[in-house]
Parts: structure tokens; C-alpha cells; sequence
């Protein structure tokens, strides 16, 4: 069966659901995943490619002169290609492949921060970033003793644009900026941002983590620097993730890791460093989830990304809707304009004792942090519960959290 | 395995009114534990007469096995000493863990037997040893001061 087409507007998760075993094991059975945020399930499409690569082409990349090493290779090359297409990237080698969003935003604080940024510079970060677009950049500031500032967010978890400009001067160096909020589902306003930030000069990358996979992104039009993403998080294999950067961004930039594959030319006591983008992938690389990515790309394009859009903002909005009607439910920002992530809290209910409510009702949803912790203290809470929501989900799905929060309410109301 | 097994009686008791909550004055031993998985937090005060904890005291912020499992273990270790401590913090852990303890006596744990069921919910196992780890965390640091100092 065909997920469905572009053209198809009749979006049904239900026989989306079909495409994606885990939901099929007996010890999942009735599993309510509600937690693409952390990561998404994969279809069998995916996985099939993936052993597809393993059993028939595996071998190693740019090496061998032998058949199935050049067909590894194609593959390998073929899925950067499809991957700068479908995030709208310029040229192919502007596409590195990484593990994940977080290596990706370390390549640019070791690779291009660290050489670039100095004692007089600033760099400017949000309030809302997940540590892996925070912590990095606190370090970069520690080490090069650029000065880290923060575009705080208002009240109901947005970005105030009318402050950015007092925040940005040409000592600006580097805007760091998350596309989609992980905790608060907060659309940004990367462009206008970069625009901002370009305007005196300074670099932005952007964490992409929580947007590829819901909404269609065009790096070219955003006119992003640098821009992080995950595959494990759009229907792809975990390890696999990607660091797109402008290409004269890339060839200033140092190589992280020294090695295999990233040189052009070695001597005794100097070498010289490859062409974009292997330049930055020494070693071998991770082929087979590189093709995995690939399949998930096709897989998200057979439905269409508009039309996942949709679906997760019908559910995001139905959601919303469902849980305002719960008594001393608490969302956490805006209820406008927002990505499928939605944190809350409970009364007094912890967000752990809740989470291992939900999970005796199959319920998976996330509990604690985030790894936004700058979030938590701007809404002044130690933890929230958070359901988040993909192409795969259910509108009935979302009732069954709503009565299980219901119930949790009767079953924890004892404690007081 | 059912939440009530969880959530028994004797710990919602403990979470709604903790034991010891507030922080002694002139304590010998202050330590803080965090948990960084969730956020909670706890902060021990303990105040020594020779090698027996005379009186405990803790703070702190977290979710219902966190916060139990600290009132819990702040009455269960006072007036025993370090070395009887240490013993039982061996002896929780491997209850919490569900690990085999054949030559553990459980019947010591008296009252805290009512945390065994955090075993079957790995998820919340860091969450009742939180209290624990952190008061491991002070007497070791105590006893290294001690020795540092002979």
C-alpha cells in the first residue's frame, strides 16, 4: 500500500500507522506513542533500506575500486543529494553528514566559532534553546571570552522581534536560534532573525531538530549560515543527522576530526584537507543510516511534507482545545502558531508520578526538562509532561491522553 | 504491575507530609544531589555525635518517590551509626535495583519496604535513590576530610 500522494488531501494516519512495525509488536500492543519530539518511530521502508544496504552493497565508501563499493558510494553520495534538495540547499556539498543536530552545532562552535570569535564579539543566543544550541555556545564564549547575551522570550514563550535590534551590534558575531521550539512548540521567526542579524554582520545557525521533520524548510530562502538537523527525528535511522552550511562558510571553516578521507594531500609533517564536504567527515561514515535518511526523505515526500503540516497542526490544535478543558491543566506558552510539542503540568502532580500514570495506560509522553532547563526556569517549573505528535497519530489517540489525565487527576487528588 | 504498588500508602504519606523537612543549623555534614534526568533536587543536613547521626534534616524539590524516599530514609537513619548506615544505603540500593540479594536481610528495611515496588519501574529507580546517593555523597566526603586530616 501507498501512503498516499502529494495531491491527497484525505491525510489517514491510520493506514499511515500500517507503514510502521513498532506499532505491530505484541508487547507494544495499544501503544500511544506520543513522543516524536524525543524521536520518531520508522517505517518499514526505512528499515528495509537499511538492510537492504547491509545486505547487498555494504561496503565502504570512496575507497574500493570494486563494484559494490561504488555502488555504497553512489548510495551515500545520492542520499547528500537528496537530502540538500529537500532542505533546499544550494549545492550538494553544502550537506555534511553528522550524528545528530547536537554534533552538528558542535562542529560550528569548534570549527568556525572558535577560529572567528574573539575577546570584543558577541554572541547572541535564545532563551528557548535546547541545551544542544546553549551549552555550546556558553563554552565557546568561556574559551574565546566573547561576551554570550540572551533574546529573552515573553510571558508566552515568543520572541519579542521589536527587541532583537538592541540586542544585535556589529560586535554581534553569531545569532544562535531554534527553528521550533522543543518545549513549547514556539515557531520562530528565523527569517526575519537572520535578516536582523545579517544586518550587522553577524552569523546565524539554526537548530532545525523540531522543524525538518513538520514543516517544509528552504535553507537558501531562510538564508541560514549554518542549519542542524536530526534524522531520528524525521523517520530515519538515530546516528544520522545533518549540518548544512553556506559554502564559503564551510571552506573557512577547520575540520573537527583528522583523518581518513578528509585530506587531499599527507606528507611527513603537514597534509592538506579535502574538498566539501568530506573535508569534515573523516573516518568512515555512518552509509547505512545515511541511506535510511534517503528512504525517509522519499517516505515523507510520498505524503507530502504540507500535508504533514497539516495533520500535525489538526492535532496540535485539537489537542490544545481538549486540554484546556482539563481543570488545572497548565500549557506552557502560546497556544498560536505552533509546532506538534505541547508541555503542561497538572495541579501538583509531578511530572514523573504523571508520566508513570500515562505509561500504565500505554501513554508515552515525555516528563522532566527537556533539556531546556532555561525554559523551566522562565516558566518557574521543575519539570513538565510534554506530547508531541507526528504524521502517525491519532485524533483518538489524543482522547485517550485526555481521559487518562483525567482519571490521573482522581487517582493523585487522594494526595492531597 | 499496578500503581498502588507504586504509590503505596505509607509513601503518598510521607510525600504529602515529608519528615525532617527544613535544614538543621550547624550541621556537620551539608550535601546537595540533584538529579539531572528530571530536575529534582535534595539537600541534606546531618548533625553528628561521634560516628552516629544524631539528627537529619533534608530540602528539596521533586515528584512523590523522590521526596518519600528521603522522609523515609532521614527517620530511618537517625541514631545509627556511620558504618550501620552505609550497610543499609547497600542494602536499599539493592532493593531498588531489584538486584539479587539472597544474603541481604530485607526485614531491616522495615518501612522503606514500601519503596521495593520503584524495582519494577526502572524509570523512577534514580528518583528513589536521589536522597540516598546524595547521603552516600556526604559521608563519604565527611570520612575523606577526617582522614585527610590524620
Amino acid at each position: 500500500m501507498e501512503p498516499g500522494t502529494k495531491e491527497n488531501t484525505s491525510f489517514d494516519a491510520d493506514k499511515i500507522r500500517e507503514h510502521f512495525p513498532v506499532f505491530f509488536q505484541p508487547e507494544n500492543e495499544g501503544l500511544i506513542y506520543l513522543d516524536s519530539a524525543a524521536t520518531s518511530q520508522r517505517p518499514r521502508e526505512v528499515l528495509t533500506a537499511c538492510k537492504n544496504f547491509y545486505e547487498k552493497i555494504n561496503a565502504n565508501t570512496h575507497r574500493g575500486a570494486y563494484k559494490i563499493a561504488e555502488r555504497a558510494t553512489a548510495a551515500f553520495e545520492a542520499a547528500r543529494e537528496k537530502t540538500a534538495k529537500f532542505v533546499g540547499a544550494g549545492r550538494t556539498e553544502e550537506i555534511i553528514f553528522v550524528r545528530n543536530t547536537t554534533e552538528a552545532i558542535n562542529f560550528v562552535a569548534y570549527g568556525w566559532a572558535r577560529k572567528f570569535i574573539g575577546t570584543e564579539d558577541e554572541i547572541l543566543v535564545t532563551e528557548m534553546e535546547h541545551h544542544s544550541n546553549l551549552i555550546p555556545w556558553q563554552i565557546t564564549a568561556q574559551k574565546t571570552g566573547a561576551r554570550l547575551r540572551f533574546f529573552k522570550m515573553n510571558e508566552n514563550g515568543i520572541l519579542p522581534l521589536d527587541q532583537l535590534d538592541s540586542l544585535l551590534s556589529r560586535k554581534t558575531k553569531l545569532v544562535a536560534v531554534t527553528h521550533v521550539s522543543n518545549v513549547l512548540g514556539t515557531v520562530n521567526p528565523v527569517k526575519e532573525i537572520i535578516r536582523a542579524a545579517h544586518n550587522v554582520g553577524a552569523k546565524v545557525v539554526v537548530d532545525g531538530a523540531q522543524s525538518v521533520p513538520h514543516l517544509p524548510v528552504n535553507v537558501v530562502d531562510l538564508d541560514a549560515d549554518f542549519f542542524a538537523f536530526s534524522g531520528h527525528k524525521m523517520l530515519a535511522p538515530m546516528g544520522i543527522g545533518v549540518l548544512y552550511g553556506k559554502t564559503a562558510l564551510l571552506e573557512e571553516m577547520e575540520p573537527i576530526y583528522y583523518g581518513g578521507e578528509m585530506i587531499k594531500d599527507v606528507d611527513y609533517y603537514q597534509s592538506t584537507w579535502n574538498d566539501l564536504p568530506w573535508k569534515f567527515e573523516a573516518g568512515t561514515q555512518n552509509i547505512g543510516g545515511a541511506v535510511g535518511l534517503s528512504a525517509a526523505i522519499d517516505f515523507i515526500n510520498s505524503i507530502g511534507i504540507d500535508n504533514i503540516r497539516k495533520h500535525d497542526h489538526l492535532l496540535t490544535e485539537y489537542a490544545l482545545n481538549e486540554l484546556k478543558k482539563i481543570k488545572d491543566l497548565v500549557i506552557l506558552g502560546s497556544t498560536k502558531n505552533r509546532g506538534p510539542a505541547i508541555s503542561f503540568t497538572l495541579g501538583n502532580i509531578h511530572a514523573h508520578d504523571l508520566a508513570t500514570f500515562l505509561d500504565q495506560k500505554n501513554i508515552a509522553v515525555r516528563s522532566g526538562h527537556h533539556c531546556a532547563k532555561l525554559v523551566m526556569k522562565k516558566f518557574n517549573v521543575a519539570a513538565t509532561a510534554r506530547a508531541s505528535f507526528y504524521l502517525y497519530n491519532t485524533k483518538s489517540e489524543i482522547d485517550a491522553l485526555v481521559h487518562a489525565l483525567n482519571e490521573a487527576k482522581g487517582y493523585f487528588s487522594k494526595w492531597r | 504491575m499496578a500503581l498502588d504498588e507504586l504509590y503505596q500508602e505509607i509513601i503518598l504519606e510521607h510525600y504529602k507530609k515529608p519528615k525532617n523537612m527544613g535544614l538543621l543549623e550547624n550541621a556537620d555534614i551539608k550535601v546537595e544531589g540533584k538529579n539531572p534526568f528530571c530536575g529534582d533536587e535534595i539537600e541534606l543536613a546531618i548533625k553528628l555525635k561521634d560516628d552516629i547521626i544524631e539528627n537529619v534534616t533534608f530540602d528539596g524539590s521533586g515528584c512523590a518517590i523522590s521526596q518519600a524516599s528521603a522522609s523515609l530514609m532521614t527517620e530511618k537513619i537517625k541514631g545509627k551509626s556511620i558504618v550501620e548506615v552505609k550497610k543499609l544505603i547497600s542494602t536499599f540500593k539493592k532493593m531498588v535495583k531489584g538486584e539479587d540479594d539472597s544474603q541481604v536481610d530485607r526485614d531491616n528495611l522495615e518501612e522503606l519496604l514500601a519503596l521495593q515496588g520503584v524495582s519494577e519501574f526502572p524509570s523512577r529507580i534514580k528518583c528513589a535513590l536521589l536522597a540516598w546517593n546524595t547521603l552516600l555523597l556526604g559521608l563519604e566526603e565527611k570520612l575523606n576530610k577526617k582522614d585527610g586530616k590524620k
